[in-house]
């Protein structure tokens, strides 16, 4: 046990006495959570629309000023024909040309981003299609829809401000967390390795188990600071609240920050230099984080393949269980089907990386 | 001249021999394109609705019989009392509730991601108060069918540009300052911009074979074909390797190990990619968002591929993301050359 404790001793002072390596540890999630919390969203603002209208009438007025004033929609300049609206398309810098014409409306929207394309659609469509109905309504001529009108009553559940940081900040806090603990795990040993000082560990009295665990403890504590760190500018900064048990939060993932540790333990056992290393935790895990666990796109419509793939993504699991604890406020029960996922994957890492470990040098 | 060659042919027989790189530039790359363009939907469809019937009657029926019709609304899941459906909403089995009773109409809608939770409210409300929009059409222009592959193919190529160009030299440098192998490259009669050349070509030439294996895979799996001119394509392309590789440069210069250009590089990589525009639009930033995203190349290398494939912008159509990035071209690498020491 004391050599144990020495062991960890040993890493912690290799990890201080790299000052930038330190800093960029503790400051990098709590950059990046500001700054992804606040810029990472998919809504419709502020969208610049150039109007097409040939002359003035009430109607084309009114419709205009209720897209400006939605805050979906900012008018960029309104223009006589279509041609010169088109140009302004054509150069990027309006995203939807709304043109009236005979009292009936034409939508020209871009479509590069087909995702903001359709969501432009839908808030246009539902601003000129209340100004219409209302217009119909004024003008007596379907004086029979105000009676048979039905108004839905509509709730917007756990995220009633449509904030999206209440979406990302689970997704962003799985990235970090799995980023860093993997990538320093797997750094750490391999750089014993390449460096030669492996050899002088192995030949040591110390059980090679406990020189790969002693590994783990440093980077564990740091993970803890960070989800600290994370949760603490999430609560008080983005005003994203922890509305379920904070306790079964902080017990998943730490659940997770175990399971990317082992997962950097295995890397480690299978890589064989610090660039194989970084490469295989950095670009070939980063990119199925950042797309497959449903951070940002919804797993839901994604392709059967996808869908499977996704489901041996420790993230998916980690960023579903944070979204029903943190926003949606549930008890732990909802999510013991993500927490035995998570268990599982962190067994079965540890083992096999236990076992890949070579107590040899080739 | 003689002395860039062979070390550029030492180089390359370095790249070769490593035992996991040559397979790193060959798979990772294709595996990218055929899998990640799928994942970009954000369409709102497949809803999963929840639906209370409390009245029983022909009005209500009739709606259910609607919403059963919309292409929208795949899965309805009946259930007997409100708590009931939200059961399942808690379970994640049903992404919003239907519940009609005494003629009213009820709507609650799982918002997590608020905008999808939104965008299904409104599907179920128009539905709800047959909200005539006849009087309004609409065309969808450069990518008229909303193909959400052809919005990331571009994208895609950006990141694996930014990996291959700026990535790896910089990790190539960093190795030599670690294993002190660059001790032998300092005392030798090598100049500063022969070293570097040396270290950046065997990428730029990487660079292009993935950005042609890329436009392959593009044209025979998803029919993607820029509709802008090839030469410019690969003409820019050329000029962001230089902005990446200019980058990766300075961060191994002010690197003395591998994990401290790993994570400074980790660090931006992420950033400039989630700040791109590759995944969530720009437009909808805060100001100060904005401002940083200026600052970002790989902005404006998004920016220039997209215009590239859908809309078939020219180089006239493109001179601002042009001047930007030849501006971070020139920063970036007479930083490098300039912060580069011979001395240890």
């Amino acid at each position: 046990m004391r050599q144990f404790t020495v062991f960890v001793k040993k890493e912690f002072l290799h990890i201080f006495r790299d000052a930038r390596t330190i800093l960029i540890l503790l400051l990098m999630p709590v950059i990046q959570i500001v700054l992804f919390g606040f810029a990472l969203t998919n809504e419709v603002k502020n969208v610049n629309v150039a109007i097409v209208r040939a002359e003035d009438q009430p109607f084309t007025g009114r419709a205009v000023n209720r897209l400006s004033s939605s805050g979906y929609f900012k008018i960029y300049g309104e223009y006589s024909n279509f041609y010169t609206a088109w140009n302004h398309m054509q150069r990027g810098e309006v995203s939807l040309i709304v043109s009236f014409m005979n009292g009936e409306a034409n939508l020209t929207v871009d479509g590069s981003d087909p995702n903001m394309a359709s969501s432009i659609i839908q808030h246009a469509k539902a601003i000129l299609a209340r100004e219409i109905s209302e217009n119909q309504i004024d003008n007596n001529l379907q004086s029979t829809l105000t009676t048979e009108r039905v108004v839905p009553r509509v709730e917007l559940l756990y995220n009633p401000q449509l904030k999206s940081a209440y979406n990302f900040v689970p997704g962003v806090m799985g990235l970090i967390l799995m980023l860093i603990c993997s990538m320093m795990t797997s750094i750490s040993v391999v750089r014993e390795r390449e460096t030669g000082t492996m050899e002088v560990l192995l030949v040591s009295p110390v059980r090679p188990v406990y020189i790969i665990l002693a590994k783990t403890v440093p980077y564990f504590v740091i993970s803890m600071i960070n989800l600290a760190t994370i949760l603490l500018l999430s609560v008080f900064l983005l005003g994203v609240p922890v509305t379920g048990s904070l306790f079964w939060l902080i017990f998943t993932a730490l659940i997770f920050i175990f399971v990317s540790l082992s997962m950097g333990l295995l890397i480690s056992s299978l890589a064989s230099t610090q660039v194989a290393a970084m490469l295989i935790s950095g670009l070939v895990f980063m990119m199925p984080v950042i797309l497959l666990s449903g951070m940002i796109y919804p797993i839901s419509n994604m392709p059967g393949i996808l869908r499977f793939i996704s489901e041996f993504i420790p993230a998916k699991w980690f960023i579903s269980a944070v979204r029903k604890l943190m926003i949606q406020g549930l008890p732990i029960g909802f999510v013991m089907k993500e927490i035995g996922i998570l268990l599982t994957m962190a067994t079965f890492f540890v083992a096999v990386s236990l076992r890949a470990f070579k107590n040899r040098l080739e | 001249m003689n002395i860039l060659k062979y070390l550029l042919e030492k180089e390359f027989k370095q790249i070769a021999r490593n035992r996991f790189l040559p397979k790193l530039i060959l798979v990772y790359p294709v595996v990218m394109m055929i899998l990640m363009p799928w994942a970009a939907n954000l369409d709102v469809k497949n809803i999963r609705v929840c639906i209370v019937d409390g009245d029983r009657n022909s009005p209500s029926t009739q709606l259910i019989s609607k919403i059963e019709g919309s292409p929208y609304f795949t899965q309805l899941i009946f259930a007997q009392n409100y708590p009931h459906a939200l059961d399942y909403l808690e379970k994640g089995s049903a992404d919003i509730i239907f519940e009609i009773n005494n003629s009213k109409i009820y709507i609650a809608s799982n918002a997590v991601d608020g905008i999808r939770g939104s965008i299904a409210a409104s599907y179920l409300a128009t539905i709800a108060s047959t909200a005539d929009s006849g009087m309004i059409s609409q065309n969808v222009l450069y990518n008229p069918t909303m193909d959400y592959k052809l919005f990331m193919v571009p994208a895609l190529m950006v990141i694996l540009v930014t990996i291959i160009g700026g990535f790896l030299p910089a990790l190539n440098i960093v190795t030599e300052k670690e294993n002190g192998t660059i001790e032998q490259i300092n005392v030798s009669p090598v100049g500063k911009l022969t070293f570097v050349l040396s270290k950046l070509i065997p990428y730029w030439v990487i660079g292009f074979v993935v950005l042609t294996s890329g436009l392959l895979l593009a044209k025979v799996i998803y029919g993607i074909v820029p509709a802008g001119k090839i030469a410019e394509f690969y003409l820019l392309s050329l000029l962001f390797l230089f902005v990446v590789s200019g980058m990766g440069l300075v961060i191994s210069n002010y690197s003395r190990t591998m994990q401290q250009a790993m994570f400074v590089m980790f660090f931006f990589m992420l950033i400039m990619i989630l700040m791109s525009g590759l995944f969530t639009p720009t437009g909808s930033m805060p100001l100060w968002a904005k401002y940083i995203a200026a600052l970002n190349p790989m902005k404006y290398f998004t920016e220039i591929m997209r215009m590239l494939f859908m809309r078939g912008s020219r180089i006239p159509q493109l001179l601002n993301e042009i001047f930007a990035l030849s501006l971070f071209a020139v920063v970036l690498n007479g930083w490098a050359v300039l912060s580069y020491r011979k001395s240890l």
